[in-house]
């Protein structure tokens, strides 16, 4: 500061520090000019696309899921559409006082509101909920007239699956649900992700599970302008979806049908297979349950019912029941022996009607004996001892390698379920098997005397009821094994181009034709003058067969009596068959629990599937196929 | 009945006697601009560009009016008016209408007025009157006196709490006394000071405030709530690229996606559409708008006049600065409109009082030279 004041210097002083700001200026606004470059030039493909992120939603368009029909076209798994009613929470005030005023004017259950509670709970942002489905034609009229009461509320179509013939064929079909945090994982998994945007459902089971990729389809996207609000403006364009392939199954829904019929009340599962191809033809597992539950949620009530009962109906036991095989092992041991040169056809055994091994003494189940037992003898009277013999002579590895080449002990790979983890193996016992069952060394060790129980199918031997029927379709087949399978065709649904799932044999055991000779017609001595004649007295076709009973109980040498015995620890019953014997078209493999004698109880099944499948013959008391028929009601 | 051309004409020059072209030509061009843009805007609401227009005319007459107004008039209005808005400002203080959480207006029964705005022409008048006052005898007292007429508005403003007017209101004011000759080594030790001051400043500051600066920082910290017009606004500007997406195309602008676009946000609006064409444009047109009004403050005769011209002309370079830093993302959000461009009668007449101002300075210079 000057002490005298100059004005020409007070001036030159201000135009300096005017000039000063003026470069100020000059720098601050190249300050903003470079920011207006780095935005708009360098980072414009980054904000360019933000922008359009803005402006697009995609909504995705949940395609039709395939639809599952029997090898003759009767639908088993199909979608309908139906109106439901909706509320999207976060657009509503008091959810409690809409769905009450909403029950003044629809019909609101209150299994509805638990249900709705229930999906409010694993929601996922703003989706809207559905409170009642299905509505009728005049539920959504009258709703329409009073929706300007409802913000927030709105009547959508959705698409539902549905499974026309409700319990029949469930344990194959399986079933969709909702999606899961473990659904998700498996998505995630098969980098299915992007496809699943707008899916609500998944196969949880069953052929749905196993072949949910290709029922599912590809998801469409629309591409909708949006404001900052998320309203829609304008479709910008439409990618539609493509719906999902559908399945032509092997499987005879009115086969299916008939068989579980023949169960009744009784525990069980039959496995039918065209041995020519692996088809299956029925895959009966009782009892059954409606998967229909399950597609909308299944209630706490009905899931507690289904998961609880002692009679375990959600257990699939085609291919998750083990059961010791019982006397239907003796073809498969007699047709190893043969194999293995172990025996001739007409080698015979004096059977005394038991058989001593160490200071054990097995039993024949005929006090005194069958006499003098051949092969054909053997299988047709179903001898223990000519069996106990064998079993010893063979030796347990013997026994373990054939049985494994026919399949058993095995997982067969059928098409159920997510992978084949699905599925029991069984037991297939062996040396190498107990030494890794046990852990203690006293008990992994294999004692010759085990071995012999083994050869009348019991001791540690434990099958499925799909392995039974494979292996009993290979020795149709002469050896030549295919894949046990449900699907016969993919149909695609757009171009319908038809893809076979299983169209060549996975294995030829090249088994001796004059081999499996004998075994057959050992097998249609069963049925002929055997344990099998009374079940298939008057068949107009050749059928071979075997019995089979197989122990729960262990009676320590006491009679059996079934009556005196609790129901649970009878014995099972089974019944291994094929026919026609000398060109056959179906095998079979059938198993009670606790049905008692095989011949009593799981042979007449065997002869009821024959009848129909060979004959078109329907058990007394069966329904008319016609009254059998799909409701229509709500196809599109 | 003679010369009846000739009264005419020397009513017509008379009329425009104290007009600058120069700076006329130059608002009316960033006005255009602004109108359309307005328009742009508001194109699928509520239809402003008309109003803003009526608006546009209001200004314009107000700042022929003021032109034609001597410095030595001005001069005399400078304690009145800043007295005036002293007062106002305690009364808003005292009894305002809180609108969202601030304190910004007074009700006068009929309608309600913001008196900070009086201000950013009062505190730049009663400035470079002071100075001009003290000019012969101008000692370290004077700056101290400046420095306190300059903090007191400055703190009842940031109080309100309005900090984008307290900053332009403080800004005319700190121009005034830095163009007066401020001591260099006083505004280092300002610089200091303040940068020493920062974290008693930040204690001192409202939540939203905070928020401000911490989303400026990094705006995803917050994208739904404070970060949303930062981040909205940079994509508007960013998608828009070099040529920009055409006029009445910005898809930000017309899903609105763009806050407050018609008034502070409506630099982002321009920009997407225009892109850094109109941007490059835009800054050119006030670069010679500042230019022109540092000519004249340059020009200026008295201490007081080129003081004023001084400070009005780096005001709108505040103002401008401000607004399109703050929208392009480099500056905290403060409610600063951006000048002729923004939505709004009472920046406008405010913004048009100080152009006035300047024609009037530069128009009577040679009246007073003599």
């Amino acid at each position: 500061m000057s002490d005298f004041h100059n004005p020409d210097s007070d001036l030159d002083r201000f135009r300096f520090r005017l000039g000063i700001a003026a470069l100020l200026v000059l720098l601050a606004f190249g300050v903003l000019i470079g920011r207006f470059v780095w935005l708009q030039v360098v980072q414009h493909d980054f904000y360019r696309t933000r922008a359009e992120d803005n402006r697009i939603a995609l909504i995705p368009i949940v395609p039709n899921r395939g639809v599952i029909t029997d090898r003759n076209g009767v639908i088993l798994a199909r979608n309908y559409s139906a109106f439901t009613l909706e509320i999207t929470p976060s657009q509503t005030g008091s959810l409690e006082e809409t769905i009450d005023a909403l029950a003044e004017l629809i019909d609101i259950q209150p299994k509805d509101r638990k249900r709705f509670k229930r999906l409010l709970d694993e929601a996922k942002n703003f989706e809207s909920i559905p409170i009642r489905t299905r509505l009728s034609d005049a539920e959504v009229a009258i709703f329409a007239a009073q929706r300007y009461r409802f913000p927030g509320v709105e009547v959508k179509a959705r698409l539902f699956r549905q499974y026309p013939l409700g319990a029949i064929g469930a344990h194959a079909i399986g079933y969709i649900g909702r999606i899961t945090d473990r659904d998700l994982k498996w998505i995630e998994e098969s980098e299915q992700q992007a496809n699943y945007k707008g899916t609500d459902h998944i196969g949880k089971t069953g052929l749905e599970q196993h072949y949910e990729f290709e029922l599912h389809g590809e998801t469409g996207y629309e591409e909708v302008e949006i404001d900052s609000g998320g309203r829609a403006l304008r479709s910008l364009k439409r990618i539609p979806p493509v719906s999902g392939n559908n399945l032509q199954l092997t499987l005879d829904a009115r086969l299916q049908e008939i068989t579980e019929q023949a169960f009744g009340d009784r525990k069980g599962s039959l496995v039918a297979i065209d041995p020519n191809t692996g088809g299956i033809l029925a895959l009966v597992s009782t009892p059954t349950y409606d998967p229909n539950l399950f597609v909308d949620g299944i209630t706490p009530d009905n899931w507690k019912e289904l998961n609880e009962h002692p009679s375990k109906p959600m257990v699939n036991r085609a291919i998750n029941g083990a059961y010791p095989p019982g006397s239907t092992f003796k073809p498969f041991m007699a047709l190893a022996a043969l194999e293995m040169g172990k025996r001739t056809p007409n080698q015979a055994i004096s059977d005394p009607g038991y058989f001593n091994f160490g200071n054990h003494q097995f039993r024949d189940d005929k006090k005194g004996g069958h006499g003098s037992v051949d092969m054909y003898k053997s299988i047709v009277h179903s001898c223990d001892t000519y069996y106990y013999m064998l079993a010893n002579d063979m030796g347990i590895d013997n026994i373990a390698k054939f049985m494994g080449s026919l399949g058993l002990g095995q997982r067969t790979g059928v098409d159920l379920g997510k992978d084949d983890s699905g599925e029991s193996k069984g037991v297939l016992p062996s040396q190498e098997w107990k030494k890794q069952r046990f852990k203690k060394p006293e008990q992994q060790k294999w004692y010759a005397g085990e071995t012999i129980s083994i050869g009348i199918g019991q001791g540690y031997n434990a099958y499925t009821p799909i392995q039974l029927a494979q292996a009993t379709a290979v020795v149709a087949n002469n050896g030549v094994m295919f894949r046990p399978h449900l699907v016969n065709q993919i149909v695609d649904a757009k171009t319908g181009e038809k893809r076979p799932v299983e169209p060549q044999p996975i294995r030829d055991l090249k088994l001796k034709p004059q081999n499996v000779d004998v075994i057959r017609r050992a097998m249609v001595g069963v049925n002929k003058e055997g344990t099998g004649t009374r079940a298939f007295a008057g068949a107009p076709y050749e059928t071979a067969g075997k019995t089979g009973t197989a122990q729960v109980y262990s009676l320590k040498g006491a009679d059996y009596k079934a009556s005196a015995i609790k129901k649970e620890l009878r014995d099972h019953a089974l019944f291994i068959a094929y026919a026609p014997a000398d060109k056959p078209k179906i095998a079979l493999a059938v198993l009670v629990e606790n049905g008692g004698f095989g011949a009593q109880s799981a042979a007449p099944i065997a002869r009821m599937v024959l009848d129909y499948y060979l004959l078109g013959k329907l058990p007394a008391g069966a329904a008319r196929e016609d009254d059998a028929a799909v409701e229509d009601d709500n196809e599109e | 009945m003679i010369d009846v051309v000739g009264t005419f004409k020397r009513g017509a020059r008379e009329l425009i006697a104290h007009i600058d072209f120069p700076l006329l030509l130059i608002t009316l061009a960033i006005m255009a601009v602004g109108l359309a843009t307005v328009n742009s805007a508001t194109i699928d609401s509520s239809h402003r560009m008309l109003s803003q227009a009526g608006n546009m005319g209001i200004a314009l007459v107000i700042m022929w009016f003021v032109s034609r107004l001597p410095p030595q008039k001005l001069m005399s209005f400078a304690i009145p008016l800043y007295v005036l808005g002293l007062l106002l400002l305690v009364a808003v203080f005292l009894f305002g209408i809180k609108v969202n959480g601030a304190k910004r207006w007074l009700s006068l029964g009929f309608t309600r007025i913001q008196p900070s705005e009086i201000m950013k022409i009062a505190m730049p008048l009663m400035l470079a009157w002071y100075f001009h006052k003290y000019e012969a005898t101008l000692r370290a007292r004077h700056f101290i006196v400046a420095a306190l007429l300059l903090a007191v508005p400055f703190g009842l403003i940031a109080k309100q709490p309005d900090l984008g007017t307290a900053l332009l209101v403080g800004g005319a004011g700190f121009f005034v006394i830095f163009l007066a000759g401020l001591p260099w080594k006083v505004i280092v030790g300002l610089i200091a000071a303040a940068g020493a001051a920062a974290p008693l400043l930040w204690g001192m500051m409202h939540d939203y405030q905070r928020k401000r600066i911490l989303t400026l920082i990094d705006p995803t910290t917050d994208p739904l709530g404070a970060g949303y017009h930062i981040i909205q606004a940079t994509i508007a500007i960013g998608s828009g690229g070099p040529f920009g997406k055409g006029y009445l195309n910005g898809t930000q602008t017309h899903l609105e996606f763009i806050p407050e676009k018609h008034t502070d946000f409506i630099f982002a609006v321009y920009s997407e559409e225009w892109g850094l064409l109109g941007n490059g444009l835009l800054v050119f047109l006030y670069t010679l708008l500042i230019g022109r009004g540092m000519m004249i403050a340059a020009a200026a005769p008295t201490k007081f006049s080129r003081l004023l011209a001084g400070a009005i002309t780096l005001g709108f370079f505040t103002y401008a600065f401000i607004n399109m830093g703050m929208v392009s993302g480099i500056l905290p959000v403060v409610g600063v409109p951006l000048p002729f461009m923004s939505y709004g009668g009472t920046a406008l007449v405010t913004l048009f009082t100080g152009i006035g101002i300047l024609m009037s300075i530069h128009t009577h210079r040679m009246l007073v030279k003599k």
